[in-house]
């Protein structure tokens, strides 16, 4: 599973430094697919339905019903790109590396109830949280800050896959049905801003106030 | 001192610019035309060779001093860098700094030398290379010290007479790590596309060739063949990484090896047909991207 963990990686700093909005959906696509084999190599010793299936969940809403939901979105709201990022691509991708040697330092120092399936996982999963923190409060367009919630999610499951042995299928089922409902709500709300201010760009929200005539 | 020490540098002094040679052929083939000979540029310095230098009446000697600085630094550094299993003409603890600092003194000496023209255009170029390679350098020394880390040693012959099979098996290859970081210093520390194009002869775009302009004769010749043997130098890092042949006849060790940086020229080739050179505020985001490959790798061999 280690190829996995570092591709995710790899992804979460390719997306610190995309500017292009359909490659960043693509990215978060990939970390999908990745993180459905990742469900399948943490349990390689004994592959029950249950893994099987969940494993399937994440690569059919992650993989592809998130990304063909936000490249609608996408569609509609005619956004290319985001335009200018607080935080420049170049600053975004060094922090990322910072981050990276941030979190292999935490990770070295932090107590964990059981033994880790990998000695990866917990530092690219911290990894993953941080990247998405970090794309959430630099990006400006409302739709940069969904695929960064999806990010920050993605790290928390791979935190959560190899780290929690035996999590009950519920409790996993019920995460992924949150965030297909956050997706989903979060995918109409930016239909619906950007239909009536011709933009998604959520630094400008600050300035709605109530209509006092 | 054994006499296979002199093989690394001598195959690094004969067939460099052959290696120029198979780039272009590359390119030319991708491109649907038959291509310059594959040893057009041992004609090019040929011929620059027997020609007359002109000087500028504004240039001083240190504009005269840039090409040979510059050639003998890349000659000294082939002292230094072992060619896949066989070993270097010269090794010691710690000769990585000087390896990487060797390329410092012959970039120092280039921008320096474009600066001494006076020329605006020459001076834009020269402000862009040391922009960039001020990136380039700590992402090259970041995966030499994790290959040193991975062995356990801060000498190049060391370290890669330790690189074996074994790299690519256990867990998940930092060699294929590393290997990208260093394919994309070689592609910038040698001006190739997408950092610069060595082929553009438009002074607003280009970095590299537009600090030769005004070099001549013997002195391009000098730049020309250094630049070749920087291209085998670099790609010596990579090749030694990724053909991990160490089986230790030096014949076998030194035929794959060479098999391999002509294999990296014609990717090299490959790489320069299928895209086009980049903006120039996107290469620093590039290199970054590199810069994180080897910290990856680092952070890999070290916990």
């Amino acid at each position: 599973m280690d190829p996995a963990l570092v591709f995710l990686a790899l992804t979460s700093v390719l997306l610190l430094g995309s500017s292009r909005l359909t490659r960043c959906i693509r990215l978060v696509a990939f970390q999908g697919v990745l993180l459905a084999a990742l469900t399948i190599a943490a349990h390689a010793n004994e592959i029950t339905l249950r893994v099987v299936m969940l494993a399937a969940l994440i690569l059919a809403l992650k993989g592809a019903a998130f990304p063909w939901l936000l490249s609608r979105v996408l569609r509609g709201a005619e956004v290319r790109r985001e335009i200018e990022p607080m935080v420049s691509y170049m600053l975004s991708m060094a922090a990322g590396t910072f981050g990276l040697v941030l979190s292999f330092w935490l990770s070295a120092r932090l107590p964990l109830p059981t033994l880790p399936t990998s000695t990866l996982v917990v530092p690219v999963a911290l990894f993953t949280t941080l990247v998405g923190l970090f794309l959430i409060v630099s990006r400006r367009t409302a739709l940069m800050q969904v695929l960064a919630y999806l990010v920050l999610e993605n790290g928390i499951y791979t935190f959560g896959v190899a780290v929690v042995e035996g999590m009950p299928m519920i409790v996993e089922l019920g995460i992924l049905l949150d965030v297909f409902v956050a997706v989903f709500v979060m995918g109409i709300a930016i239909f619906h801003i950007n239909r009536e201010f011709d933009h998604i760009d959520a630094d400008q929200l600050t300035m709605l106030r109530d209509w006092t005539g | 001192m054994t006499e296979a020490s002199i093989g690394s540098p001598l195959a690094a002094l004969c067939l460099s610019p052959l290696l120029l040679g198979v780039i272009g052929r590359t390119k030319a083939i991708m491109a649907g035309r038959t291509g310059a000979p594959l040893l057009q540029p041992y004609r090019d310095v040929a011929k620059l060779l027997r020609k007359a230098a002109v000087y500028s009446r504004t240039t001083t000697w240190v504009f005269r001093a840039g090409p040979v600085v510059g050639l003998a630094a890349v000659l000294g550094a082939t002292a230094l860098i072992p060619l896949g299993g066989v070993p270097a003409a010269c090794s010691f603890e710690g000769d990585l700094f000087l390896f990487a600092y060797l390329f410092g003194l012959l970039r120092f000496f280039a921008v320096v030398a474009a600066l001494d023209t006076g020329s605006s255009f020459e001076g834009m170029g020269a402000s862009r290379e040391v922009a960039f390679a001020a990136i380039a350098e700590p992402v090259l020394l970041l995966a030499l010290a994790a290959v040193a880390r991975q062995v356990g040693s801060v000498s190049l012959t060391t370290m890669y007479a330790g690189v074996d099979a074994s790299a690519w098996s256990g867990g998940f290859p930092t060699s294929a790590l590393l290997a990208g970081a260093l394919v994309v210093v070689f592609l910038a520390e040698n001006a190739r596309v997408p950092v610069d194009d060595p082929t553009t002869h438009l002074e607003l775009t280009m970095i590299h060739e537009v600090m030769v302009l005004d070099h001549g004769g013997p002195d391009l010749a000098f730049i020309l063949y250094g630049g070749a043997v920087k291209l085998w130098v670099l790609g010596a890092l990579i090749v030694g990484l990724i053909v991990p042949v160490r089986s230790g006849n030096l014949w076998l060790d030194g035929a794959a090896a060479i098999a391999g940086m002509f294999g990296l020229a014609v990717v090299t080739g490959l790489i320069e047909s299928s895209m086009a050179r980049w903006r120039l505020v996107r290469v620093p985001q590039l290199l970054v991207g590199a810069g994180v490959l080897s910290v990856l790798a680092l952070v890999l061999t070290l916990r």
